[in-house]
C-alpha cells in the first residue's frame, strides 16, 4: 500500500533532469568574463560554467573555489597578513567541513583533523598548503610545498602563479579588489611594508 | 477515563491504551516485514536524448581499452567538445552493468574520474558527475562503493550554486546512501547533516525535491534513530520541512512529498517528536490536509495524490505523543473541518487508491479515541452511514471503522442515542456473518458498548435474530468469552 507506492515512485526511471536536450537552444554567446571565452548554446550551461569559474573566484589569485565558504578561507589563509601573525600566537586554520568549528595551528595539524575525524581523502583537492617563494620573512608562514599537482586532470587553481598584494589595512580583505601590474616584482628580493617599518622601527 | 466504564472495557479490550498498543504493534510488524523485504529503492536521473535514439548508437558494453581510452581523452583531449563527447560515451557505457564492473575493477579509473569531477572545465565537470550518478545508481554493491571516495566532493558541491550539480550530487548521495552502511558511516562524519542544512535554503524547486530524496533515504537507515536523526533534528532541518509542507500557492507537490515522508520517518522513530510539535508541526500538518481535501479531486498534480498518504500517517502517528493530547495541538484538529476533509479523501481513496483507506481511518480512529468533541462532530455532520459504507471494502478496513465506532459509543448513552435506532444495528448482525474473527471479535465489542448504553438495542438485537448470529461463533477459541458476555448481556438486560 502506502510504502508500496512510494516505491513504486521512486523507481521511476524517466525523471527528465539535468535534460541537456530538453532545454531551449539560443543563438550561441560568449562568456562576457574578462579573459574567458566560453561559447554556449543553452542558458542552463552558461548558468553552469558560470557558477563553477567566476562566482567563487579570489580577487587575488583568480583561483576558483567550488563554495564561498572556501573561498572565504582561502582569502584569509593565503591573502590576509594579519592571519600569518596572528596564527603564531593562536590557532587560526579552521576546519574546512561546514559546522565544525575546531581550529588548528598549522595547515597540516588541520588536515590531519579532516582525515582521521571527518574521514576526507589525504590528497582532498581544496585544501593546497599555500606555497610560498623567496627567503623568510617574518611575516609569512613557512609551508613547504608538499603536492606537486597531479597529472590526473587540471584542479581548480586556475593560476600557478604565486602572487601577494602589498598588506592591506586590517579587516579590509575582499573589498580591496586590485589588479596586479606585471611589471611588479614579487618573491626573491622583495621587500615588504611590514618588515621595513620594523628595521625602521629598530633604529 | 471514568473508572465504571474502564472496569467494563478492560475485558472486552476496547480501552484506548490497548487501541494504541495495538496499532504500535501491527505498524511495528509492518515495518518490520516491509524491511525484511529490503524495500529499496534508488532514483535515477537518465535523459533520454533524442541523440541516442537516432544516432542508432545505442549503449553498447564498453570494455577496459574503450574505457581507458574515452577516460585519457577526457583528461588530456585538447578540443573541449571532444573530452565532453568522451565522458558521454564513457556515461552511456556506464548503464550497462557489464561496463560498470569493469570500469571499477581498472586502476585508477575512479581517481580519474574525480580528477575530472573537480576540475576546471564545467561541462567537464557535470559530465563527470553524471557518469558518477550512473554508478551510484547500480544494484550490485560493490560498484555503488566504489563511488565513495567521490563523496567528501559531493558534499563540497552543495555549498556552491549551480543548481543542475548540486541536484545531480544529491542524487548520487541518496543513491550511496541507501546502499550501504558504510556509505553512511563515512557521511555523517564529513558533514552530511551540515550540509543539507545549508542546503535546503536553496530557491530552487530541483534541488529541494533532490535534498528531500537524499534525507529521506538517510532518514530510513536502520541506525537512524540512534545515529542520524538526534543530529538532524537539532539543526535547522525539520524548520525548513514545515516550511516547504505549507499549504498554498508556492506549495510543490515534488518537494512537498519527499518532506512529508522525512517528516514520518523522523515521527516514526519517536526521537524526539514533542520538538516537532513545538515547531508546529500539527498545525502544518493540519492545514495540509484541510488543502489536500479541497484540491485532489479536481487537481492534475498526481503529486498532490501522493501527499494523502504520508501526511495521513504523520497526523496519526503525532496524535499519540502526550503533548498533543495535553491539549497543545488538539486545539486545532478539533475543527470540524478536519473531520470533513478527512471524510473527503476517505471517498476519494475508495475510489482511487482502496488500499489506502485503513492510512486514513487509522487516522479518524486516533482522532476519535480521545475526542469527546470529534465523536460529536461524526454524530452531527451525520457521517456514520458514509463509515458503515466501508464496511465491505476488505477485512482490514471493518475492523478499523468498527473500531471507531466503539470509541464513539464508549464515550456513553448520549452518544449510543444517534447510534440505535439507526443503520448500525442491521450492519452489526452483518459483520457477525463475516469468518474473520479479527471483524466479528470487533463487532462483538461495538455490540457490548451498545447494549450497555442502550438497552433497547439489545431488545431490537433478540428480535433480528441476533441470537443465531452469534451461536455461530460459540465455539471460536478467540470469541468465545465474549460470545458468551453477550449473550448474558441480550437475555439478562
Amino acid at each position: 500500500e502506502g510504502d508500496v507506492q512510494r516505491h513504486l515512485y521512486l523507481q521511476d526511471v524517466l525523471t527528465g533532469v539535468a535534460g541537456v536536450p530538453e532545454r531551449p537552444r539560443v543563438p550561441e554567446f560568449t562568456c562576457q568574463m574578462a579573459g574567458c571565452c566560453q561559447v554556449f548554446d543553452t542558458l542552463e550551461d552558461y548558468e553552469h560554467h558560470y557558477h563553477t569559474l567566476h562566482r567563487n573566484v579570489c580577487s587575488f589569485c583568480k583561483r576558483a573555489f567550488p563554495s564561498g565558504h572556501l573561498l572565504d578561507i582561502h582569502i584569509l589563509e593565503w591573502h590576509d597578513s594579519l592571519f600569518q601573525v596572528l596564527s603564531e600566537r593562536q590557532d587560526m586554520y579552521q576546519c574546512l567541513v561546514e559546522g565544525c568549528t575546531e581550529k588548528f595551528k598549522t595547515s597540516k595539524d588541520r588536515k590531519d583533523h579532516l582525515v582521521r575525524h571527518h574521514l576526507y581523502p589525504g590528497d582532498f583537492r581544496f585544501d593546497k598548503p599555500k606555497k610560498s617563494k623567496g627567503p623568510a620573512t617574518s611575516m609569512a608562514a613557512m609551508e613547504v610545498p608538499t603536492e606537486a599537482m597531479g597529472d590526473d586532470g587540471d584542479t581548480m587553481e586556475v593560476c600557478s602563479e604565486h602572487v601577494t598584494p602589498p598588506p592591506e589595512p586590517v579587516g579590509e580583505k575582499r573589498t580591496y579588489r586590485h589588479r596586479v601590474p606585471s611589471t611588479v616584482c614579487f618573491g626573491q628580493g622583495a621587500s615588504r611594508g611590514f618588515k621595513s617599518t620594523k628595521n625602521r622601527n629598530k633604529h | 477515563m471514568l473508572s465504571p466504564r474502564q472496569g467494563l472495557l478492560r475485558p472486552v479490550g476496547c480501552g484506548v491504551e490497548e487501541l494504541r498498543r495495538r496499532r504500535r504493534e501491527r505498524e511495528a510488524a509492518l515495518r518490520r516485514a516491509r524491511r525484511e523485504q529490503q524495500l529499496v529503492s534508488k532514483r535515477l536521473l537518465r535523459d533520454d536524448t533524442p541523440e541516442e535514439a537516432e544516432g542508432g548508437c545505442v549503449a553498447s558494453v564498453l570494455g577496459e581499452a574503450e574505457i581507458q581510452q574515452f577516460l585519457r581523452l577526457a583528461q588530456r583531449g585538447t578540443e573541449e567538445k571532444e573530452r565532453e563527447g568522451a565522458l558521454v560515451s564513457l556515461r552511456r557505457g556506464l548503464q550497462h552493468p557489464e561496463t560498470q564492473q569493469t570500469f571499477i575493477r581498472l586502476e585508477g579509473s575512479m581517481r580519474t574520474l574525480v580528477g575530472l569531477l573537480t576540475s576546471n572545465q564545467a561541462l567537464l565537470q557535470l559530465e563527470a558527475a553524471r557518469c558518477l550518478h550512473e554508478l551510484s545508481h547500480s544494484e550490485q554493491s560493490e560498484v555503488a562503493e566504489a563511488c565513495l571516495p567521490a563523496t567528501s566532493y559531493l558534499l563540497t558541491y552543495l555549498a556552491g550554486h549551480s543548481p543542475d550539480l548540486i541536484e545531480l550530487c544529491l542524487y548520487t548521495l541518496g543513491n550511496l546512501i541507501v546502499e550501504s552502511e558504510a556509505g553512511r558511516r563515512q557521511l555523517l562524519p564529513q558533514g552530511i547533516v551540515p550540509a543539507l542544512a545549508s542546503c535546503i535554503q536553496s530557491p530552487h524547486l530541483a534541488v529541494l525535491e533532490a535534498l528531500g530524496y537524499a534525507l529521506s533515504q538517510l532518514l530510513q537507515a536502520k541506525e537512524a534513530p540512534k545515529k542520524i536523526i538526534p543530529s538532524v533534528l537539532a539543526s535547522p532541518i525539520p524548520e525548513h520541512m514545515l516550511r516547504l509542507l505549507q499549504p498554498g500557492p508556492k506549495l510543490n507537490s515534488g518537494v512537498a512529498v519527499e518532506f512529508a515522508w522525512c517528516l514520518h520517518y523522523i515521527i516514526c522513530s519517536q526521537v524526539n517528536n514533542a520538538l516537532l510539535i513545538t515547531h508546529g508541526a500539527v498545525s502544518t500538518l493540519g492545514l495540509l490536509l484541510l488543502y489536500l481535501a479541497g484540491t485532489v479531486q479536481s487537481s492534475e498534480d498526481a503529486g498532490l495524490e501522493l501527499l494523502v498518504c504520508p501526511v495521513l500517517r504523520c497526523l496519526s502517528n503525532l496524535l499519540t505523543e502526550e503533548a498533543v493530547e495535553a491539549g497543545g495541538g488538539q486545539v486545532q484538529l478539533r475543527d470540524e473541518r478536519v473531520v470533513v476533509s478527512i471524510f473527503i479523501l476517505l471517498q476519494f481513496l475508495l475510489q482511487k487508491h482502496p488500499s489506502l483507506l485503513p492510512e486514513g481511518l487509522w487516522l479518524l480512529n486516533n482522532l476519535t479515541a480521545n475526542s469527546p468533541s470529534i465523536c460529536t462532530s461524526l454524530l452531527s455532520l451525520d457521517l456514520i452511514k458514509p463509515l458503515l459504507q466501508l464496511l465491505p471494502v476488505s477485512n482490514v478496513v471493518s475492523v478499523l471503522v468498527l473500531t471507531v465506532l466503539c470509541n464513539v459509543a464508549e464515550k456513553g448513552p448520549a452518544y449510543c442515542q444517534h447510534l440505535w435506532p439507526g443503520p448500525l444495528l442491521p450492519s452489526l448482525l452483518d459483520t457477525l456473518a463475516f469468518s474473520d474473527t479479527e471483524v466479528v471479535g470487533q463487532s462483538l465489542e461495538l455490540l457490548q458498548l451498545l447494549f450497555l448504553y442502550r438497552p433497547e438495542a439489545a431488545q431490537a438485537f433478540l428480535q433480528q435474530s441476533g441470537l443465531q448470529a452469534l451461536k455461530r461463533h460459540e465455539e471460536e477459541a478467540q470469541l468465545q468469552d465474549r460470545v458468551h458476555a453477550l449473550q448474558q448481556k441480550a437475555l439478562h438486560r
